[in-house]
């Protein structure tokens, strides 16, 4: 849990006026225009729209690997516009964890240490990194297959070990492009359900990017994206 | 040190290409090793030469002898200690390809000429009072596995005919750079088998000075008494004997320092290229690092440190095989090439080399990943 930054009015995410333009050799093409959004602390926020409506251009902003061509965005007390590289990269590091929709393991770790990855950016103990990730793991319910390449695992459990790779550090903010994009109907609901967890359990804020309408019924609101434009 | 683990797991994914670059660096830092050997080894006789020493041999060539007779003058020259002299015998053992340097030399003068050859004082006791005696360097010694007591027949070419030397002494270098594969014995032997037109004749003559600065001086001094006779002199240091012995083969050194750096750069080109494919075929995962929080520093150091690393291995696989093999095996190309052992500054030079390489050939990809823009690389995936 962190302070409430005042400048956002006591909100974990606040985008004012956000802007967003890609240029394809000497073509602009805008991605997102004036996006003005809050989520609080603890919230649980799904993201919809049609396929190149900006929601992974908008979740990339919001989890500090993409920057904004006007605007502000503002997350967890950081305006992240004024933010060098460096120091951008330290702050994804204690504040974000990132769910990707091919789950985007490592493929030449374990499960066990692609979980630990986001820990050795920290100052802990080798024993204090693995008691956080077997915690991790066993969440997840993959405390058994620590060893295991990603090559090794089924779909679901890659995605699991890529959910547990994201909380391992205890961020303040999840956030979840098409978690369960690429996975069948009942993996998908696992997945669900562990972000669902996550979020009333532990009190996680989460923001997922869904094409799902099922999916978005877990989160607490959901917003539309068409264009660029957000539509609540 | 916890992120070697991430270093290390990268080099063994692909386990093929990384072994064949690890094997491609050892090889050319092998070749480097070698080639470098073969221009100190050059020099060792140089590096072993005695600054108070001085040759002297005829003025117009070494094939020409110098009369006995020299021996007496020189030893009256102003600055001269001692003078001992010798002949290049120039035979073979049992067979012409094993050759080795064997000199006649003066052997009352021998042991205090050349202390750098040690052997024990019982062993130059027997060897000063038989006259078909010799001594030998421990380097013979292990290659033909002869003891002391044996007969060591040598047939000679300058001298032809069949000699026959005992072994009573088994010399080693007080340094490594002595060479320890030469065989010495009694010059009187050698002039008293010798036909009568042969006889009282010198290849060289060795002086013994107080100190190196009166080199220049002694030397004019040596040449100045024989300059008008019909067998004029050359006097010259050790050092500089030498080193005009090796200007005769002509510029090898120039030639064996481009074929090493020609292979170290070809090498370098196929490791950059290697690094580059590397670091390309991980976009994706370099982003995801990235979005984990690695930062740009962090990610240069990952990249760089596989280039590294892998340099590092084939450099010493590379040297290793280098010091092993030439400790173990003869190399010394018939007395071509005495003490061919690659010396440690060499091994440090051709590890140094390595990382040097691993650092060029990294620089580009770590760079590379260094400036890796997140969302364009996850977008180009996706």
């Amino acid at each position: 849990m962190i302070d409430a930054d005042p400048a956002s009015n006591g909100h974990l995410v606040r985008l004012r006026d956000v802007h967003k333009v890609y240029h394809r050799d000497k073509i602009e093409i805008p991605v997102l225009a004036g996006i003005n959004l809050d989520v609080k602390q603890g919230e649980f926020l799904a993201l919809m729209g049609p396929s190149g409506s900006g929601k992974s251009t908008l979740l990339n902003l919001i989890a500090g690997i993409d920057r904004p061509t006007q605007g502000e965005v503002r997350v967890a007390g950081e305006s992240l516009g004024e933010l060098g590289s460096s120091k951008l990269a330290a702050w994804r590091a204690r504040h974000v964890g990132f769910i990707f929709q091919l789950y985007n393991l490592i493929p030449v770790l374990t499960a066990y240490q692609n979980a630990e990855l986001p820990l050795l950016l920290t100052r802990l103990s080798a024993a204090e990194r693995r008691k956080r990730v077997l915690l991790a793991l066993g969440l997840v319910g993959l405390e058994d297959r620590a060893g295991h390449f990603p090559r090794q695992l089924s779909g679901g459990e890659e995605q699991r070990v890529a959910i547990a790779r994201a909380f391992v550090a205890d961020p303040t903010l999840l956030v979840a492009d098409e978690p369960t994009g690429d996975l069948d109907a009942k993996n998908a609901e696992e997945i669900l359900v562990l972000l669902q967890r996550l979020h009333r359990e532990m009190g996680k804020t989460i923001i997922m990017v869904t094409h799902d309408p099922h999916a978005a019924e877990r989160a607490d609101h959901t917003v539309h994206l068409d264009k660029g434009v957000l539509k609540t | 040190m916890k992120y070697v683990r991430l270093i290390v797991a990268n080099l063994m994914w692909a386990k093929r290409r990384t072994f064949l670059t690890v094997f491609s660096i050892a090889v050319a830092l092998f070749l480097f090793c070698t080639l470098r050997t073969v221009i100190t080894s050059f020099d060792a006789a140089i590096r072993a030469s005695d600054d108070t020493r001085l040759v002297v041999r005829h003025a117009a060539s070494l094939v020409f002898p110098l009369p006995l007779a020299y021996r007496d003058r020189l030893t009256q020259v102003e600055g001269v200690t001692a003078v001992g002299y010798g002949n290049w015998f120039g035979g073979y053992y049992q067979d012409p390809k094993n050759q080795f340097a064997q000199f006649a030399v003066d052997a009352r003068t021998f042991f205090d000429l050349f202390p750098e050859c040690v052997v024990t004082p019982e062993e130059r006791q027997v060897f000063l009072a038989e006259r078909l005696s010799c001594i030998a360097g421990k380097g013979l010694i292990e290659k033909y596995g002869w003891k002391i007591g044996d007969v060591i027949p040598l047939t000679g070419t300058i001298y032809p005919g069949e000699w026959r030397l005992t072994l009573r002494g088994i010399y080693h270098g007080a340094s490594e750079d002595v060479d320890e594969n030469t065989i010495f014995f009694h010059w009187d032997y050698l002039n008293e088998t010798v036909p009568e037109g042969r006889k009282e004749r010198v290849g060289i003559y060795w002086l013994r000075i107080a100190s190196g600065d009166q080199a220049p001086a002694v030397s004019a001094r040596v040449d100045a008494l024989y300059e008008n006779s019909s067998q004029p002199t050359k006097t010259e240091t050790e050092k500089a004997f030498q080193a005009g012995f090796i200007q005769m083969m002509g510029n090898v050194q120039l030639l064996m320092a481009i074929i090493g750096s020609a292979i170290v750069f070809a090498i370098m080109l196929v490791t950059i290229n290697t690094m580059m494919m590397a670091a390309r075929e991980r976009t994706t995962e370099i982003a995801i690092l990235k979005t984990l929080g690695f930062s740009d520093a962090l990610v240069l150091r990952l990249v760089g440190g596989e280039a590294l690393l892998l340099s590092f291995l084939g450099g010493v696989l590379g040297t290793g095989t280098a010091l092993a093999l030439f400790r173990r095996m003869d190399f010394t190309a018939n007395g071509m090439f005495p003490n061919f052992r690659v010396l440690p500054e060499t091994a440090v030079f051709g590890i140094l080399l390595a990382l040097a390489m691993g650092l060029l050939s990294g620089i580009v990809p770590a760079l590379q990943a260094a400036r890796l823009q997140i969302a364009s690389a996850l977008r180009k995936v996706a």
